[in-house]
């Protein structure tokens, strides 16, 4: 195993194409925080900012990015600066580099779509303190090397934003009827009697739709279980 | 001073940090496991948030502004440097956490042995940042800055110290195993959020 390890790591040194950039296990690196790793559902992390956005589609899709954006660019520059950055300041050396990220894609949001700028409100300042990002840079980044961690770190992104997905898709069909701002159900549905499901647009439904997304997921992978 | 309490009673019940922005959220399901280490955490929490949205607020009105800057040279009147809050808003809160981490390890090492990687964790605890910029988003002036952070911390300690009292009394109930642990909690939370939701009909 460990020769394994080290043959890799030679190649590597030695020249960039001996290992393909997706080989198998960058893939995996990738894959890995889809489902069996997931940052929301498994690792805790990042949760804050993953309930409070989800009232409809286009917010959580717009955050989603943003974080894939931030945890990737992240961890390929912490990871690109590891070996220089002295251990006792490592946390401010890192929250340095997510808060400069952070206002890059605080400034671009406000320029492009600064409708959902507004609506994200604090919550685009927040993606500095996810712990998702902070995690995958304890956990990854400060020991990898920047390509692998830059895969880690969008593969937490869109893990995370698969997450958000889930919730923002359940909480506007039924709280609002409509879908990524589009009207799904139809008029004569209302005309009919449906109503909107005011509680899906409220704060707890967010937590009741990830709760249940864990049992969901817990209960079709048994190793799951009792992790936390 | 009604004006303050009110502030008081709407960030610790009805704008709740944790039900209703869900700020804190990963310490607080983390930590939640007993009521000991939860009401030392709380407590952590309240006084760092008590040192930091403050100082912010100075920093913010200050230095960052529009025209903040004049009191040092007129021709600095037009410069206008928020986009520079994030980095240091976070900068304050991480040295503060800092401080805060060498009292307790000095005057109770029994909570800081107890809190281990949540101590630090406390800088990206989303309440801390999240405090400070709801402050300059709803424009605070420094007194009710120092209430409102009071006020979201308290509903910080409120919150957690009742998840830890259920959850400690839920390890004697029959759960389904996959719901067992994270995804209890996150019902659980729901549920005070429902509760908490009862406070919103009160007119300040």
């Amino acid at each position: 195993m460990s020769t394994e390890v080290q043959n890799t790591e030679t190649q590597v040194k030695e020249k960039k194409k001996s290992e393909p950039l997706f080989s198998k296990k960058n893939i995996q690196v990738l894959k890995d925080p889809l489902n069996d790793n997931n940052p929301v559902t498994v690792q805790v992390l990042g949760i804050c900012s993953a309930l409070a956005v989800t009232t409809q589609v286009k917010p959580s899709f717009i955050m989603a990015l943003s974080v894939v954006f931030v945890a990737g660019f992240a961890n390929l520059i912490i990871s690109a600066i590891r070996n220089t950055v002295p251990n006792r300041i490592r946390i401010i050396v890192q929250l340095v580099v997510i808060a400069a990220l952070v206002t890059l894609v605080d400034q671009t949001l406000k320029a492009f779509v600064y409708d959902v700028s507004k609506q994200l409100s604090v919550f685009v300042g927040l993606i500095i303190t996810n712990c998702l990002i902070m995690g995958r840079l304890e956990a990854f980044a400060m020991q990898k090397k920047p390509w692998p961690s830059f895969l880690d770190g969008v593969g937490s992104g869109v893990g995370y934003g698969l997450v958000l997905l889930f919730v923002g898709f359940f909480r506007e069909l039924f709280g609002s009827g409509s879908l990524y701002g589009f009207q799904v159900v139809p008029q004569w549905a209302y005309d009919a009697g449906y109503v909107n499901n005011g509680l899906m647009m409220l704060p707890p439904a967010a937590l009741f739709l990830i709760g249940i997304y864990i049992w969901i997921q817990r209960a079709l992978n048994k190793d799951l279980v009792n992790i936390s | 001073m009604e004006h303050y309490v009110n502030i008081f009673i709407k960030t610790v019940f009805i704008e709740n940090m944790v039900f209703a922005f869900f700020l804190g959220m990963c310490s607080f399901l983390a930590v939640s496991k007993t009521i000991k280490t939860s009401f030392g955490l709380g407590l952590a929490v309240i006084f760092v948030l008590l040192i930091t949205a403050p100082f912010n607020y100075l920093i913010l009105n200050f230095f960052l502004v529009k025209g903040a800057l004049s009191w040092i040279h007129p021709s600095l009147a037009d410069v206008d440097m928020t986009f520079l809050s994030f980095i240091l808003y976070i900068s304050v809160i991480a040295g503060t956490v800092q401080l805060v981490e060498m009292i307790i390890e000095k005057f109770s090492p029994g909570l800081y042995a107890s809190l281990g990687i949540f101590l630090p964790l406390i800088t990206v605890n989303c309440a801390i940042l999240g405090t400070s910029l709801f402050m300059a988003e709803r424009q605070y002036d420094l007194a009710e800055t120092a209430v409102f952070s009071a006020g979201s911390g308290t509903g910080f300690f409120i919150a957690i110290v009742g998840l830890a009292a259920i959850r400690e009394k839920l390890k004697y109930s029959d759960v389904p195993d996959p719901l067992k642990g994270l995804g209890l909690a996150m019902l659980i939370t729901g549920l005070m959020g429902i509760a908490f939701l009862s406070f919103a009909g009160i007119q300040l």
